[in-house]
């Protein structure tokens, strides 16, 4: 029978969720790393106990973890980031130069093909890639360089590149996010890219259609459909079928297009879900009610996702990394909060429940679905 | 043997309890006992001083007889009783949070 971990990234540590295929009983494990911030973890698609892990604290910076045995043990690997060539600057809150600087690393995303290929998204923003198992890090320094860079600014929570999307059907082929900046395309593999936001408004910037600027919170792709790509900015939910080369808002009857997380169901690619958050200064859903929202047409039309959601007093956030889906027959779909709770629904949404109730804040989700 | 006394998240990153003894040829100094350290704990390499710079982290406090030696130049020669054994060489977490 098929088996379901969730790697679960928090304020203080990363615990290991596993359950079998029925997905009702859940064994919990952690935390690991206590007391460390936990950005990201997640496994290699062709060796699932293959897991990197991103570990950070205020006061020792960038840890990198790595396991071979899906989570058991884990062993620190390269925690050495050093961007190509002169950093130069980018601009800081206030509009001024600031210079590019290393903070930590927020997303991994290892390769399709390789266990030892791995790419992190860090901030400040740029995009390093490893081709032995996390021990070295390089910068595929096309992205900073390609001339926008300059004019990235941070937001809220710090310049980061949060999202990396590989596409199955093209390996030359790689979405990336930054907040904000925008997102961005490469055709050959990380040498050179190019901003793919047209469409897309932001009134917080002076050109709200500018090039680059937007603060993309999260981008998802189902992998048979390669070229369509749904997206989460600030404010707006939008969907671009041509790779990113121009999109159109999908927000439709959303009681709230701000939040952070967007995933598409992993047998359905026109259906996908987002967790309305009130705005960009209340960072809760509407009402005190936890809704997820489910767009079975690609967007535009959503229902409300209530059944075993908490629908009163509930003023948690969810954060741009922590959902995720399995690929079991019956979708499931995760998500964790930043009140400490991983709900998990076995029916695409339907009913929920929470598998943990009491982890530290939840940064981060991923989910394996295992042989 | 110089003894080294590790903040709490270091103790387990590195897997140690209690104190480290470390071997430090003279002279004695910031940047020849972190250099020591990290040459025996590898995973620590980032974590006390910046890789590329070797500044100290910002949340990082070095303390050593009752002194506060965080602003010290890298190179300056530790107090004797560090050299020789008889005092602790304190690495700090700066009190950070709420």
């Amino acid at each position: 029978m098929s088996k379901v971990r969730v790697l679960v990234g928090t304020r203080k540590g990363a615990f290991l969720l596993t359950s079998d295929g029925k997905r009702e009983q859940w064994d919990v494990s952690g935390p690991h790393f206590a007391g460390w911030e936990i950005y990201h973890l997640k496994g290699s698609p062709v060796d699932p106990d293959r897991i990197y892990a991103s570990q950070s604290t205020g006061w020792h910076g960038q840890v990198m973890q790595r396991s071979n045995d899906g989570g058991k043990t884990w062993e620190t690997v390269g925690n050495k980031f050093t961007y190509e060539g002169v950093p130069g600057t980018h601009q800081w809150y206030d509009g001024t130069p600031h210079p590019w600087e290393f903070k930590r690393v927020w997303h991994l995303e290892p390769s399709l093909t390789d266990p030892d290929i791995v790419y992190a998204g860090i901030e400040d923003a740029a995009l390093f890639r490893s081709t032995d198992a996390g021990q070295t890090w390089q910068e595929l320094p096309g992205l900073r360089g390609h001339g926008s860079g300059p004019h990235w600014q941070p937001g809220a929570g710090g310049m980061c590149l949060h999202t990396i999307i590989l596409d199955r059907s093209d390996p030359g082929r790689m979405y990336i996010a930054i907040s904000a900046a925008g997102a961005f395309r490469t055709d050959d593999a990380g040498a050179t890219w190019k901003p793919i936001n047209r469409g897309l408004k932001s009134n917080f910037m002076p050109d709200p259609t500018a090039e680059v600027g937007h603060c993309v919170h999260h981008v998802a792709m189902h992998p048979s459909r390669p070229g369509t790509l749904f997206m989460q900015k600030h404010w707006d939910v939008m969907r671009s079928d041509d790779a990113g080369e121009q999109w159109h808002e999908v927000s439709g009857n959303l009681p709230t297009d701000f939040g952070f997380v967007i995933d598409v169901h992993a047998h359905e690619p026109e259906t996908i879900y987002v967790v309305p958050i009130k705005s960009d200064s209340e960072h809760y859903p509407p009402e005190g009610k936890l809704r997820v929202y489910r767009s079975r047409t690609g967007g535009n039309e959503w229902e409300a996702l209530a059944n075993g959601l908490p629908q009163s007093d509930c003023y948690v956030n969810v954060l741009r990394d922590a959902m995720a889906v399995d690929s079991l027959d019956s979708c499931g779909i995760y998500f964790g909060t930043t009140g400490g709770q991983v709900y998990a629904s076995r029916d695409a949404g339907d009913h929920w429940a929470p598998i943990v109730r009491d982890l530290p804040a939840v940064l981060s989700i991923e989910v394996q679905t295992l042989p | 043997m110089i003894r080294v006394v590790l903040p709490a998240h270091l103790r387990t990153l590195a897997g140690v309890r209690g104190d480290v003894e470390l071997d430090v040829a003279a002279p004695v100094t910031q940047r020849t006992l972190l250099d020591a350290l990290e040459a025996r704990y590898p995973m620590l390499r980032g974590t006390i001083r910046d890789q590329v710079t070797g500044q100290r982290r910002a949340f990082i406090r070095f303390f050593a007889c009752s002194e506060d030696l965080s602003h010290e130049s890298p190179d300056a020669p530790l107090p004797d009783a560090v050299a020789e054994g008889k005092e602790p060489f304190l690495l700090v977490g700066a009190i950070a949070g709420g």
